[in-house]
């Protein structure tokens, strides 16, 4: 086993075969200038010393490390560590990319951005930093996503942000990712796209890779400061991957730390409905980038299913098809029911109700923990917080219990 | 083989149009609206009432640079079962009947998802004159360049307001037949104005050299025909035609299109014109 293989670090546009930018032509230029902007802010002095104020004293930075003994348990005994990103000021991970890419906007002098969001928690943190920041905003959202994620919408409205409620399509993520591309389209002299995860066309995904990173960099120094050694498994939820490779980025060239992301498995992967991009899917190009994607031989893409709004997405980004494709990280699948398992669990065990999303991180690490033994440490990605999916827990069990009772 | 020695009936049709004419008609329609049939007979009636070259669109599922009207009908294309098989059936269909060349439009990942030098051949056995790409730009477009090179098929890329000259020239390297040139920034679909950009951009795209600058987005009108005639090789209009298809069949196509191709004629006739 080599010590220091830095051959799994990628600046991009491209990673390995993947990433790049396949877009039309009059978002090039948008690109360049936030590839340039990005390249100066990362290196200088002033942005970073914003950035790192407005993580400690907005967001409340350095987001703590939980050892979860009672969820741990049902792990195989295993020791589990939770990195608290459902602490985090909006309640998930989308804060740190945002702030980031907020502040950007304004030192390209752009007085307008737009997102597009799934599960609503990049919604709200764009409309939050939009409102901070003092510019306009207006977030796409499917119209699937709007009702399973009401509070969300409310929240973000409440931020003085437009929802669009995208009727295309899916009407899930997708749609909103072409809607808001659209609007990118039309609208690029006055208003920047900001991209909630590590897909999209370059530099997105380097980008938000480089602005998300800071999980696993506070995760790793404090759980060497807690257990005097690294983890040996990695876990994190993978929708467009964004908490994945912020978690992952630390640990890439640590080789006797096992990557896993979680990818959503729906009602199973042998079904129609499921959102398994790099499980089930083929290369191809989606959203202005290449990689994995679910899509029919016809190259159409094929509609993704999950429980969870924030995974419920047919792509995935560049760098995680490189590092599964190098085996570096390993991708499963986990079951809309193995999640809400594992959601209520957490929930019943530490107190803490996580989001459906990092439920599946939960799940994953649950089954890991019991192929690992008791000698492991396991690290999760805790995303997210479960509060805006209330309604969704709440008709899951539910159901479940009636069903219970008749049985 | 040599792509320089190679013409480019696309190119060869701008050419003939402008000495004619003020310019070229380039109509676009996307097959399997309403449905595989009525999408070929429109192609077909298209070029009979006078456009020059036809763009028949591939419908896909994330048509990021449509507006509505593409959106809607491309959407109910693919509801109505359109596989990429029927695009070379089309294209073999009306090909075989009219004499004006056809271009299939279409967004990448089809063309990666069926092999690009499968999709190339395939092109050319149905008698098609290339693609455009509004989704990939020359410096993604290694294998389509290669693809395209060897088999004489004609490779349309984009050009828009934003570019660069640098971006502007590469363009022009790129594309044979014509460049596509983006009229403002933006989607498909009518507009009360062409942007006065498109005027701009077709002067620079002059500037290095372009044969062939067709312009699009937005052009919906006879007299927007003779505007932009006036400056550029061709004039692209999709939105009215899919728009008149779907709300008056073949008849309101054909008079649309007609009406359209008088625009060639010169400012002359156009209302709005100095
Ligand atoms: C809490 C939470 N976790 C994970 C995700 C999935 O996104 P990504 O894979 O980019 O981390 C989302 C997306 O909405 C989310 O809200």
């Amino acid at each position: 086993m080599t010590t220091t293989d830095a051959r799994y670090s990628q600046p991009g546009p491209y990673f390995g075969a993947y990433g790049g930018r396949y877009v039309p032509e009059p978002l090039v230029a948008a690109l360049d200038e936030l590839s340039a902007a990005w390249e100066h802010a990362k290196t200088d002095p002033v942005f970073q010393a914003e950035l790192a104020d407005l993580h400690r004293n907005y967001t409340g930075r350095p987001s703590p490390l939980t050892e979860v003994p009672r969820f741990a348990a049902h792990a195989g005994e295993a020791r589990v560590f939770l990195k608290r990103e459902d602490l985090n000021h909006t309640g998930s991970h989308k804060i740190n990319n945002v702030l980031g890419q907020a502040l950007l906007t304004r030192r390209v002098g752009k007085h307008r951005v737009i997102a597009e969001t799934g599960a609503g928690q990049h919604g709200v943190a764009t409309a939050t930093a939009a409102a901070l920041f003092g510019l306009d905003c207006t977030i796409y959202m499917g119209e699937v996503d709007t009702e399973r994620q009401a509070l969300n919408v409310a929240r973000m409205r409440l931020l003085g942000a437009e929802v669009v409620a995208v009727k295309a399509g899916s009407r899930t993520l997708k749609d909103a990712i072409n809607e808001a591309m659209r609007d990118w389209v039309t609208n690029v002299a006055t208003t920047n796209y900001v991209f909630g995860t590590v897909a999209g066309p370059h530099p997105f995904p380097a980008m938000v890779r480089d602005l998300q990173r800071i999980i696993g960099d506070e995760a790793r120094a404090q759980l060497l400061e807690r257990t005097g050694s690294l983890p040996d498994a990695v876990c994190a939820c993978v929708g467009g991957g964004s908490n994945a490779i912020g978690i992952f980025t630390a640990f890439l060239d640590d080789p006797g730390v096992a990557l896993y992301g979680f990818e959503a498995g729906g009602e199973g992967i042998d079904t129609a409905r499921h959102a398994a991009t790099i499980g089930r899917g083929r290369p191809g190009v989606l959203h202005g980038a290449r990689s994995y994607l679910l899509q029919d031989e016809d190259g159409q893409t094929q509609e993704s299913h999950s429980i969870s709004a924030g995974l419920d997405y047919p792509g995935v980004g560049p760098e995680h098809a490189f590092l599964a494709d190098a085996g570096r990280a390993t991708y499963r699948a986990v079951t809309d029911a193995a999640a809400m398992d594992a959601l209520r669990l957490l929930s019943r065990t530490e107190g803490i109700i996580p989001a459906i999303e990092s439920a599946h991180a939960l799940a994953g690490a649950l089954e890991l923990g019991r192929e690992l033994g008791p000698s492991a440490t396991i690290l999760v990605n805790l995303s997210g917080r479960g509060d805006k999916d209330m309604v969704t827990a709440g008709q899951w069990f539910e159901l479940i219990d009636r069903d219970a009772e008749q049985s | 083989m040599s792509g320089a020695t190679v013409t480019s009936p696309v190119e060869t049709r701008i050419r003939a149009a402008n000495a004619e004419r003020a310019g070229a008609f380039v109509g676009y329609l996307p097959v399997g609206f309403p449905d595989l049939a009525t999408s070929i007979d429109g192609a077909i009636a298209l070029a009979e009432s006078g456009a020059d070259v036809i763009e028949l669109g591939l419908p896909y599922s994330d048509p990021v640079m449509d507006g509505p009207v593409i959106q809607r009908a491309t959407q109910a294309a693919l509801a109505g079962g359109f596989r990429l098989r029927h695009a070379f059936e089309a294209l073999r269909a009306i090909t075989a009947a009219v004499d004006a060349p056809v271009l299939l439009m279409t967004y990448w990942n089809p063309v990666l998802a069926y092999g690009v030098e499968r999709f190339a051949d395939d092109v050319v056995a149905a008698g098609g004159a290339g693609l455009i790409t509004p989704d990939l730009i020359p410096d993604e477009a290694g294998e389509w360049l290669a693809a395209s090179e060897s088999r004489g098929l004609d490779r349309v890329f984009l050009a828009a307001p934003t570019s660069s000259d640098a971006r502007l020239e590469a363009a022009v390297a790129a594309s044979r037949g014509f460049v596509y040139t983006v009229s403002t920034m933006g989607i498909t679909g009518a507009r009360a104005d062409v942007d006065s950009a498109a005027r701009t951009l077709v002067g620079r795209l002059r500037e290095h050299g372009v044969s062939n600058a067709c312009v699009g987005l937005g052009v919906s009108t006879a007299a927007q025909v003779a505007e932009v005639l006036g400056y550029a090789d061709g004039a692209i209009v999709g939105s009215a035609l899919v728009a008149a298809l779907a709300d008056g069949g073949l008849d309101r196509l054909g008079v649309v299109a007609r009406d359209l191709a008088s625009g060639t004629r010169g400012p002359g006739r156009a209302p709005a014109s100095r």
